[in-house]
């Protein structure tokens, strides 16, 4: 089933939509009107499309005459349809855990004093995840420690034989069954190598097998890149807690230097961060006539630095051309993943200096100043400055829309933890007893990027809206957290208003938005550990794969997000992808990815371009192994009494009518 | 947490530890860093510090850095709009208000404030002789330990930490008898404007004191602090923790502490505040009054806070009300509650087992010093027997006048299909517990040294001889079914006939005394298990053998063979002694691998009769610890009741640490009093012989016990060459002592 083309409405982002009008009205493209005038290639959108040598390209597209087409070398529809998928997996776990990597360099870099600026922001953290590799605590510096820490990481990556550490970090249960299948990555590089060597021309052919390897791949990602790159992230640059924050492009200011930092790793983004505070530096820039420096990001880089430091978030991933176009960017900074080429023209059009900065990374037309751990703060001041340099050169007319919104991210883990019984008696025991009584029908991690293919954050809100009514708990982490958060879901208020009475009594018993932001993408490994704590607590089972939950990209675009499809997939939860499918070519592929996995690991990828029914598979699933668990039937009517609203009443009444009230109204006698 | 209680909790933590910490500052400069600070009687220092952080507070110094701590505990209020996450702030808000509060209250003490003075007012406590006039303040560690029995066998379901004011002293005491009436322990403080549920107590006229088991702490919230210092003692003495292990300590409590708060009245910040504490414990809040509500459960097991605004509840009356109001407060904390309905015309309850009726309340009497009662169980063929007959034969106490007396004799008579003659004793020894249950009757000794008196408020209500009939029919059915199908009692007041039954008792006693006396370990193929404490002490086991019973005293092989038989799947299990591997030191396989499996793997061997060698762990509810003198070549005995300070260097509180807890440490043992007195006792390490110490109080009260002991042991003499605290508690006077007696553990083989 080939895509259509982009949808009527583009966006429910009014921000966004302004920022559309503007550019048709200057006349410059930009990913929705690109959207519209290139649809999407019908064979390889289906994965119909074998380009792996050059006896072909094949196009393996089924017709009347010939139902059954196969490649030039007799590859079959299935095994071409499961190497594409196999390659996209091993693509975006290599992206995920190279961020990781380099992590795991800077870390280094820090035990041997050679990382300017940079210092060990949770010494606590540090010796949980030393307690993961094996590493010694006890007498040893914070450096001593985490050079082993990073060293121990940095062998996972080139590891040939035996097991990551991270996998250890999964239920007992789900640890067995990897061994048993087979299924434990060996070495994170390995397992992408293992990828790419079997999916090259007459190798592996057989789809099963194939898609096998790739979930051991994926593994390699969840529980190893991703989890090492977030659990680094927290040491070097503090593990997130709350703070209140706001979203939308409404976050640039007219009157000061805007910096937008986009992409998706901490590292650079915490020094600019830094730097922008410097006395200094706010001098400088009103001495050329600003009122200050505003930082602020979009897409993931923006959700490290939000989730951390508070930072204001311009938007995700189809915000970034909007930025922009306000005209009011004077540096747009950008690291890796996620960053549209078509930023380079239209900066020119603009005053915005568009600065690269990754040694992977150079885009033609960029300014690039490349970085380097060893410099980081000299790197950091000369953007800023560059930034500042550049705002007296802002022409023509500033346009920023007035939309923003408050949120309040930071919900790695261990604050979940924490914010469940304190520093003494922090547990998952609430959340999973206010599953088990049905206060939470399930919970749901809805994830994932934005796509022009669809309508802008439209699934991401139907979705998530629909699920709070019901009584589902959900976790957001990337372009869904910031999509939703731009329509008012991620604050306190947000479950007095779409919640269902018994996630409502649970929000207000902890003081939780009904949605929790729990971090950029590389983060969905805070909700492997959510999960597998959840696992581990009681009540819900054994594995992941028995607690009532989902996971859903709704508006997934990227490799990355097939990786992490798939790492969800292997580590027991139920899948489920919107837009399109890239498999659709092959129903036996299909199959082997919904029921075929779910036999092997108890999770399953399915994909579903209705989000309708996106929601109603996601109940169902989750009713289901409530009954599985042989949990009371989710009843919306059951709970919901407690809560603030009486006392509110009480206070309301004068303060003599309060004193006569506070023992109830009473009850005339029987 | 709600956002209103959140805000009001911090509030309250936040003026606490700011208060709190002037006061230090204030005591620092007035009375110097170095003054001793602590709670009377207790070995665990400031417990709840102690248990939370693991810091020995022992001087005012010591509470520096514990401030220092508490303050990183406190957070700021949650904000109107847009609030961040409040509930783990608020339950640390509560740990640091209950850390603040402890440290406060000991300076307190040191400034004479506590505990609290309240005039007029005598707290009921048989051993309290001070003359009155103040409130209990903290509960020591012996009556802790006294009631760990009680606590862990389920006699005793938990407790009710009541703060504030009743709407009515009649609803007052409504609430105290409800929960009375279910065995639940009462501890009082707070109050509302001043106005105090003990004060509404007082004038009511109710007792107050640990022999009521309703202990009025004080009558401000801070006093509430010794509720939670109790909690946290019955984790380090029961559940073998240490300071330091909080999180433990915490669901420790949350699994096996059965508490509750009860707010009466309107709850202010610092109520918020001490309520947030306790919810850490696990101990859910209910008021009577309008306050948000918590249903989600998890930091507790069942609802958070519950509010029921004593006007809406629905019932006829106020006395109605309260009744609702305390069952609603167990379903929160999902107290299990043992209860058998006594058709007795007084409150029935084994709260009220402690009660003493005084001379001037006295209406009748039987037994002590003036007449004669007995009582005495056997069983009969089951058509002997008709279920629920009671006969009175002689006159009843109508016919005595007012503090008059008369002879007695209770006589019953069970069958059933499970019974054994063994059995008698074990099931005649209840009469004890059972009689004294009712409210206004008290019950003192056994066989032919009974005492019975009743009150003039339990014969005003219609209480008669007939209905200590009533009370055994009862209560045999309801703790004795498996063995007991039928119970007919007789109760004799007419003199010729007691006189003629007392013989026919007499000589059954005789009889039970000889069997028991032939009970040897050798005779017997099976021990008995006893894990009743592994719900307070997980890794404890006690092997109860003929000669040997547990450690709590409460339990004889006959007692454990009885409860096996009335619940097969019990905490009383048959040990099979299999192999003998050492009978002198008594290590048997059977033993071994029982006590290997049940300990969880803590404990590997178990030697039944030396103190040096694998010696038998205790749970926290023994009643006396020996322990070895090396100086003395002898063991000194240190009896539950005995405060004072013992050749060891350490007083009572402080050795039950080594003792207790299902540990293993060779030298230390806490025993029940009886066993002092088998022939089994340190047999391996040389018997009643090694006795070099022994607590004045034993010595006393089981004269006649240690005479025989002392024959058997081959001294006759022993009794005397034995040192107690009144002579010395010093090791050099107590080795000077000894030679100057010619003590025989000076001439026997080391021990070391």
């Amino acid at each position: 089933m080939a895509r259509e083309a982009a949808p009527e409405l583009k966006t429910i982002d009014p921000a966004v939509a302004e920022m559309i009008k503007r550019a048709e009205e200057l006349g410059y493209s930009t990913v929705f009107s690109r959207a519209a005038k290139t649809p999407p290639c019908p064979i390889g959108a289906d994965g119909a499309c074998c380009q792996i040598c050059d006896m072909g390209p094949c196009r393996l597209v089924p017709t009347k005459a010939n139902p059954e087409p196969v490649g030039v070398c007799g590859a079959t529809r299935s095994t071409v349809a499961a190497r594409n998928m196999a390659r996209h997996i091993a693509a975006g776990t290599a992206a995920h855990s190279d961020h990781g990597r380099d992590l795991a360099l800077t870390l280094l870099a820090v035990s041997e004093d050679e990382a300017q600026g940079y210092e060990i922001k949770d010494p606590d953290k540090l010796r949980v995840v030393a307690g993961y590799w094996g590493v010694k605590t006890e007498g040893r510096t914070n450096r001593e420690i985490a050079r082993d820490v990073a060293l121990a990481a940095l062998d996972d990556f080139g590891r040939q034989r035996g097991e990551i550490k991270g996998a250890k970090r999964a239920p007992q249960k789900r640890i067995e069954l990897w061994k048993q299948f087979d299924l434990t990555p060996r070495g994170i590089d390995r397992e992408v190598v293992d990828t790419l060597h079997r999916t090259h021309m007459g190798d592996d052919q057989d789809a099963e097998h194939i898609l096998h390897g790739s979930l051991r791949t994926a593994l390699a990602d969840g529980w190893g890149g991703s989890m090492l790159a977030t659990d680094f992230s927290d040491i070097l640059f503090g593990t997130p807690s709350p703070a209140v924050t706001k979203v939308n492009l409404g976050v640039l200011k007219d009157d000061e230097v805007n910096i937008v930092v986009h992409g998706h790793e901490p590292t650079l983004s915490a020094m600019i961060v830094r730097v922008s505070m410097e006395p200094e530096l706010i001098e400088y820039a009103k001495a050329k006539g600003a009122t200050g420096i505003n930082l602020c990001g979009v897409c993931c880089t923006s959700n490290e630095v939000l989730m951390r430091q508070g930072i204001a978030s311009a938007g995700n991933d189809l915000n970034q051309e909007m930025a922009i176009l306000t005209g009011a960017v004077e540096t747009m900074v950008v690291d890796v993943q996620c960053i549209m080429q078509a930023l380079s023209d239209l900066a020119g059009k603009f005053h915005t200096q568009f600065v690269t900065t990754s040694p992977k990374v150079k885009i033609t037309g960029s300014t690039h100043i490349e970085f380097d751990e060893h410099h980081a703060l000299d790197i950091a001041r000369q953007i800023v400055r560059g930034a500042i340099d550049n705002y007296p050169n802002r022409k023509g007319q500033v346009q920023i829309p007035n939309y923003l919104h408050d949120l309040v991210p930071g919900f790695s883990h261990e604050y979940i933890r924490y914010m469940q019984g304190g520093a003494l008696r922090g547990s998952f025991r609430p959340l999973n007893d206010a599953v088990m009584s049905g206060r939470l029908r399930g919970v749901a991690g809805v994830v994932g990027c934005n796509n022009p293919r669809v309508t802008q954050d439209q699934a991401h809100y139907e979705i998530v809206k629909e699920f709070l009514k019901n009584d589902v708990l959900v976790v957001q982490t990337g372009c869904g957290a910031l999509a939703n958060a731009k329509y008012g879901l991620l604050v306190g208020e947000a479950a007095l208003e779409y919640a269902g009475p018994g996630l409502r009594e649970v929000c207000e018993a902890i003081g939780i938005p009904p949605v929790l932001h729990m971090g950029s993408c590389v983060d969905n490994t805070r909700i492997l550990t959510v999960l597998a704590e959840m696992a581990t607590e009681g009540g819900l089972g054994e594995d992941i794969s028995d607690i009532p939950g989902v996971g859903i990209a709704p508006e997934w675009m990227s490799e990355k997000a097939l990786a992490i499809g798939a790492y969800f997939a292997g580590s027991g939860a139920y899948v489920l992808f919107g837009v399109n499918s890239p498999v659709a070519n092959s129903e036996e592929v299909e199959k082997i990815m919904s029921e075929g996995w779910e036999k092997l690991v108890g999770g399953k990828m399915e994909f579903v371009p209705d989000p309708k029914e996106i929601v109603r598979r996601s109940l169902a699933h989750i009713d289901a192994k409530r009954a599985a668990l042989k949990l009371p039937a989710y009843d919306p009517n059951k709970y919901g009494k407690s809560g603030d609203a009486k006392m509110n009443e009480l206070l309301k009444l004068p303060l003599a009518q309060r004193q006569a009230a506070l023992y109830g109204a009473p009850v005339a006698a029987e | 947490m709600s956002r209103y209680i959140a805000t009001s909790a911090i509030r309250g933590a936040t003026n606490i530890v700011r208060e709190t910490d002037l006061f230090l500052q204030k005591a620092l400069q007035e009375k110097g860093a170095d003054t001793k600070v602590g709670f009377p009687n207790t070995a665990y220092y400031l417990p709840t510090i102690l248990g939370l952080t693991g810091r020995k507070v022992e001087t005012i110094g010591d509470l520096v850095p514990v401030m220092e701590y508490v303050k990183s505990l406190t957070h700021p209020q949650p904000a109107q709009n847009r609030w961040t996450p409040y509930l783990g702030e608020t339950l640390d808000s509560g740990i640091a208000t209950l850390l603040a509060v402890e440290s406060l209250q000991a300076l307190r003490f040191l400034y004479g404030d506590q505990p609290e003075k309240l005039d007029g007012f005598q707290l009921a406590q048989a051993s309290l002789n001070d003359g009155g006039g103040h409130l209990n303040g903290p509960i020591d560690d012996i009556q802790l330990r006294s009631w760990g029995i009680q606590l862990v066998d389920g006699r005793m379901p938990g407790f009710a930490a009541i703060v504030g004011c009743a709407k009515s002293n009649e609803v007052a005491v409504k609430i105290i008898r409800e929960l009375q009436r279910r065995n639940i322990l009462i501890f009082l403080a707070g109050n509302v404007n001043g106005r105090s549920i003990i004060h509404q107590l007082q004038e009511e006229g109710v007792e107050m004191g640990y022999d009521t088991y309703i202990v009025p702490f004080g009558t401000d919230t801070l006093s509430a602090i010794y509720a939670i210092g109790f909690a946290t003692r019955s984790a380090l003495t029961f559940g073998g923790m240490k300071g330091g292990q909080s999180r433990e300590i915490l669901l420790y409590n949350r699994a096996r502490v059965f508490a509750f708060v009860l707010a009466l009245g309107e709850v202010d910040d610092l109520k918020y505040a001490a309520a947030a504490g306790a919810i850490s414990y696990g101990f859910p809040a209910i008021a009577d009054t309008v306050i948000p509500e918590i249903h989600p459960t998890g930091v507790t097991s069942y609802e958070h806070v519950v509010s029921m605004p004593f006007n809406a509840i629905e019932a006829k009356d106020d006395l109605e009300r309260a009744e609702k109001l305390v069952q609603r407060c167990i379903e929160v904390r999902g107290v299990k509650i043992k209860m058998t309905e006594v058709p007795i015309p007084v409150p029935y309850g084994s709260a009220f087992e402690g009660e003493v009726v005084r001379k001037a309340d006295l209406r009748f009497e039987s037994g002590g010093k003036k007449s004669r009662a007995f009582e005495y169980l056997y069983s009969l063929p089951m058509e002997k027997v008709e279920d629920g007959k009671v006969t009175v034969l002689g006159p009843d106490m109508d016919q005595v006048a007012e503090g008059g007396f008369m002879d007695i004799g209770i006589v019953a008579e069970v069958a059933g299909r499970k019974m054994q003659e063994d059995f008698e004793p074990v099931l005649e020894r209840q009469i004890h517990h059972f009689v004294n249950g009712a409210s206004g009757v008290q019950h003192v000794g056994q066989r032919d040294i009974t005492w019975i008196r009743i009150s003039k408020a339990a014969y005003e209500k219609g209480f008669r001889l007939a209905d200590i009939g009533k009370i055994l029919h009862a209560r045999y059915h309801a703790d004795f079914g498996a063995i007991v199908d039928k119970i007919q009692v007789t109760i004799y007041s007419e003199s010729a006939s007691v006189n003629s039954m007392l013989q026919v008792a007499r000589d059954a006693y005789q009889r039970r005394n000889t069997r028991l006396g032939d009970m040897a370990d050798e005779t017997v193929e099976e021990f008995y298990s006893c894990t009743l404490c592994q719900s307070f002490a997980p890794n404890h086991v006690c092997v109860i053998s003929p000669e040997r019973v547990g450690v709590c005293g409460a339990y004889s092989w006959l007692d454990c063979k009885a409860s096996f038989q009335i619940n097969p799947t019990g905490p009383n299990q048959p040990i099979p002694k299999k192999q003998q591997l050492d009978g002198v030191k008594g290590y048997f396989t059977g033993s071994n691998e029982f006590v290997q499996q049940a300990s969880h793997q803590q404990v590997e061997t178990v030697s039944m009769y030396s103190i040096m060698e694998n010696p038998m762990t205790a749970c926290g509810c023994f009643e006396c610890i020996v322990m070895v003198i090396p100086e003395a070549n002898g063991v000194m005995v240190l009896s539950r009741e005995d405060t004072s300070m013992s050749p060891a260097g350490m007083t009572f509180s402080t050795l039950a640490g080594m003792a207790g807890g299902g540990l293993q440490t060779p030298g230390v043992m806490g025993v029940g009093k009886y066993y002092l007195t088998s022939k089994k006792f340190l047999s391996a390490d040389g018997g009643f012989k090694r006795v070099v110490w022994m607590s004045s109080v034993l010595k006393e009260t089981m004269a006649e016990e240690f005479k025989k002991a002392a024959e058997y042991a081959g001294d006759p003499d022993l009794i005397e060459k034995i040192a107690d605290e009144k002579i010395c508690t010093e090791v050099p006077d107590l080795v000077a002592y000894l030679e100057g007696k010619a003590h025989p553990a000076l001439t026997m083989d080391p021990m070391m």
